[in-house]
């Protein structure tokens, strides 16, 4: 039991991050998209995530609360080490969690100003949480390779989160919005995909133990299911992307369920290197872990409760199902 | 003082916190409020509740808003600015953080969705529970992260390995002494600073012209409301106190700037207390009073300053706690005026009207007043007794920590504006309630003159 309590926990720790990636991630990618379109577009555009994102936000709160609960050992060393894009990234949640809300309540007179803070806001977010991961990958260094690779991912997050968006747009908008989403995820497939190749190319020359575990050989073909299913999804979007048939056929979801696909991969690889370290190269998970009598107490909540919060976070994406209409509090 | 890493970690963790507790402090009381709204019309199909619900759902999720946000930067900050903490006491603030998530986080953050947006997509019955189970996140919310806050304050069920906490008793860690006191006491600060807001508020409203029949549902609710709840809110804070002198008896030394231990002490109404010479300045006294409040006996002996090793700064908890006091004397006046003149079916006047929009946001002074008490109350400590504050301070450079102070204290600034203009903004547009039959209505008189 107490050898596998730290492993359950790791991997409700790259559960909640996962799913903050493909939920919280359209999020973002909505805010960066904004800027395009024109004024009654955007309502919708906001409409289409209104009754999601808090609660698609909350999961990387879990995230970081299973980090802390579970690893507190390695809760202080990441986020001490990550203080500054932390807290920039925490300044854009705040800007776009709250320029949602007053865009449509402070008056029309600042509605400009609230939009550019809502795009700003998922910018900085996106921006930061690239640079974290970026960071984290290369052993929380700060060499220059290390700060290179964090800004390529910094980077190159924005453009899948866009992505995202552009995909969620695609289930929840019709007509002169769809088309554009259409357009906009066009544009942006291409420079993910270079981005995340990079990524992929970069993420063993900056770190010796990754490539060690991708390019030895029994290893090598056994792993051979990520790169190739993550090719066939990126090239499945391009296909989808170019059959104005298939969208309007109601198959525009098709993108979404590709991307999730690219980011499962990414997790299960990513989760692969950096097994059994929590800090790479400073701290296995064992060594992080919390007392057994601790983790044993949070282990029913998180058992009882993990089911319970699918169940209804499922009903509420039934509840609002279909296009996105305008949101009315009456 | 000198401006070191520690402190300014301290400066910038009560400078977040001080912010997130404003938003809390109104959601936890106004989501019970706004089920009561949807109560009534459900129960008398009268539209004026509705209106009354549907003008100050608006509020609330912007304040829930708020409250999400600053709440996320909460809780990174316990790593950034605190990792010893954790590392130390990892093993029990970390439980009790991650079922703030599991049960209430998610709770309240998926059905608000429904509860804000939903009601022409669900029924009746489905909204009335979404509003419900909102209602009851935010509390449970409160439960579980004053449990740890209460347990930092007055620790048992644990033992101390090298210097590490572990958790012997859930039950005895959960339900430590004075988390059933600060629980009450929290609760029903919430319910107070939303009734003083919906109050204060509406009594702007209708001093402005621009009220309806919901508007007075909702000055009644709020005034009767606060009139309830404030003398069980001394009540609770006089058994709190009581409380917290068996536990911290330091802390109440300081709150009332007792330098010397003695029999039959008098209570220290206004001062100013002198760390350096310990004692207090052009104090104003009330004979035997401290004793009375503290030990319910005359000649009762309570602790001085003096008789301790370490002892938090005095001022800031003299001032704090007076300010609490002063501002529940202030909404027992005030509420029990307002209710006094509803009971006998008199029409509020001006005076009475801008009494309570002063008073509209009474509930935050006195709240962030109180936070101080507590916790500036423990200090030196971070676990009273256990764990001290600088032990498990981050050491990052000061110019780093300066630097991201001014960015949340500007940007925090900015958003309080930005909230309390559009709380103006929301509030000078005419109620649509107007356009019911002005019936059982004090303030028809005033309209017509206005
Ligand atoms: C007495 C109540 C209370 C207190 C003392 C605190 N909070 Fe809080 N917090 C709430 C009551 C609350 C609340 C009522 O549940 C929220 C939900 C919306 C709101 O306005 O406040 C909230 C939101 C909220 C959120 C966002 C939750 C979401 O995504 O829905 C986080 C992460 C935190 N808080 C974290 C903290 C931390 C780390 C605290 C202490 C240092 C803290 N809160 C003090
Ligand atoms: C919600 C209202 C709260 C307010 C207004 C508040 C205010 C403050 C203030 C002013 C300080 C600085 C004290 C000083 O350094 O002199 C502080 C410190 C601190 N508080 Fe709170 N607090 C609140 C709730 C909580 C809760 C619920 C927790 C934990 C569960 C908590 C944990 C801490 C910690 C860890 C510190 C830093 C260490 C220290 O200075 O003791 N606080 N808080
Ligand atoms: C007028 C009578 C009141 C008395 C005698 C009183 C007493 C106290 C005491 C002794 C504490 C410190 C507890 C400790 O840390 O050991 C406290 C804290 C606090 N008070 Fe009051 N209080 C009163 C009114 C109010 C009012 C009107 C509000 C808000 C509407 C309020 C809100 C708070 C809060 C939020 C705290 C911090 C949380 C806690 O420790 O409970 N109090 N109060």
């Amino acid at each position: 039991m107490s050898e596998l309590l730290p492993l359950f926990f790791l991997f409700a720790m790259g559960l909640s991050l996962f799913v903050y990636v493909i939920l919280d991630g359209f999020d973002l990618g909505i805010g960066l998209l904004l800027p395009l379109a024109d004024e009654r577009e955007k309502d919708v555009m906001i409409a289409s995530i209104g009754p999601f994102w808090d609660a698609n936000e909350t999961w990387i709160v879990l995230g970081v609360g299973v980090l802390l609960v579970a690893f507190p050992h390695a809760h202080g060393i990441v986020l001490t080490a990550l203080y500054i894009p932390v807290t920039v990234m925490l300044f854009g949640l705040i800007l776009r969690g709250v320029a949602f809300d007053f865009r449509v309540k402070a008056g029309d007179a600042r509605r400009a100003l609230w939009n550019r803070a809502f795009f700003a806001g998922s910018l900085i977010a996106s921006l930061a949480q690239g640079w974290m991961l970026g960071s984290y990958v290369t052993g929380l260094q700060d060499s220059g390779t290390s700060l290179a690779f964090a800004a390529l991912i910094a980077l190159t997050l924005p453009a899948l989160y866009a992505m995202l968006g552009g995909a969620w747009l695609l289930i929840k908008t019709e007509y002169a919005l769809f088309d554009k989403a259409v357009r906009w995820c066009r544009v942006a497939w291409l420079p993910m995909g270079l981005g995340l190749l990079l990524v992929s190319v970069a993420t063993p020359l900056v770190s010796e133990r990754i490539a060690e575990r991708w390019f030895t050989l029994p290893n090598a073909i056994g792993l051979l299911p990520i790169p190739v299913s993550c090719a066939i999804a990126f090239g499945a979007i391009g296909w989808v992307l170019n059959r104005p048939r298939v969208l309007h056929a109601g198959y525009g979801a098709l993108v979404y369920v590709c991307l999730v696909v690219i980011c499962l991969m990414a997790a299960i690889g990513l989760a692969y290197s950096i097994y059994p370290d929590i800090v790479i190269g400073r701290m296995t998970l064992y060594e992080a872990a919390a007392a057994t009598g601790s983790l044993q107490f949070v282990f029913w909540g998180v058992a009882v409760t993990l089911p319970l919060i699918a169940g209804y976070t499922v009903y509420v994406y039934r509840v609002f199902g279909g296009k996105a209409t305008d949101l009315s509090y009456e | 003082m000198e401006f070191d890493a520690v402190l300014l970690a301290r400066i910038q963790f009560a400078a977040n916190i001080s912010f997130h507790i404003l938003f809390p402090t109104i959601t936890i009381g106004l989501a019970w409020v706004l089920f009561y709204f949807r109560v009534r019309f459900t129960l008398s199909g009268d539209e004026a509740w509705e209106y009354a619900y549907n003008f100050w759902v608006k509020v609330f999720a912007l304040t829930f808003a708020l409250g999400v946000v600053s709440g996320i930067t909460m809780s990174f900050q316990f790593g950034t600015n605190w990792p010893g903490f954790m590392e130390r006491a990892g093993n029990i603030a970390g439980p009790l953080l991650g079922y703030e998530v599991l049960t209430a986080f998610f709770l309240e953050a998926s059905f608000l969705g429904i509860m804000l947006f939903g009601k022409q997509r669900v029924s009746n019955r489905t909204h009335l529970v979404a509003t419900f189970l909102v209602a009851f996140g935010t509390s449970l919310s409160a439960f579980w992260i004053l449990a740890l806050n209460s347990w930092m304050q007055t620790p048992q069920g644990y033992s101390l390995q090298d210097g590490q906490f572990f958790a012997e008793s859930w039950m005895q860690i959960i339900f430590n002494p004075s988390f059933p006191y600060r629980m009450v006491h929290m609760l029903l600060a919430s319910l107070l600073t939303s009734a003083f807001l919906i109050a204060g508020v509406s009594a702007w409203r209708v001093r402005r012209g621009v009220d309806g029949p919901a508007t007075w549902r909702v000055l009644r609710t709020g005034v009767w409301l606060a009139a309830a709840a404030i003398p069980l809110q001394i009540l609770a804070g006089d058994l709190h106190g009581l409380n917290t002198l068996q536990h911290q008896p330091e802390k109440i030394a300081a709150m009332e700037a007792v330098w010397d231990t003695e029999r039959g002490a008098p209570f220290t109404l206004l001062g100013l207390p002198d760390e350096e010479q310990r004692v207090t300045h052009l104090a104003l006294r009330i004979p035997y009073a401290a004793s009375l409040i503290l030990t319910h006996r005359a000649d009762g002996e309570v602790r001085g300053l003096n008789d301790f090793d370490t002892h938090p700064p005095v001022a800031p908890l003299f001032w704090s706690f007076r300010v609490m006091l002063g501002v529940g004397m202030l909404m027992l006046l005030v509420s029990w005026w307002g209710a006094w003149t509803l009971w006998r079916r008199r029409e509020p006047g001006r005076l009475l009207l801008g009494a309570l929009s002063a008073m509209t946001f009474s509930g935050w002074v006195a709240t962030l007043a109180g936070w101080y008490v507590t916790e500036i109350g423990r200090q030196p400590w971070i676990v009273s007794g256990l764990l001290s504050t600088a032990e498990v301070a981050a050491d990052h450079p000061e110019a780093t920590l300066a630097g991201t102070l001014f960015g949340y204290i500007g940007l925090y600034l900015f958003l309080l504006y930005s909230y309390i203009h559009a709380l103006r903004y929301l509030s000078t547009k005419p109620a649509r309630s107007l356009a019911m039959l002005p019936q059982n209505r004090p303030g028809a008189a005033q309209e017509a003159s206005s």
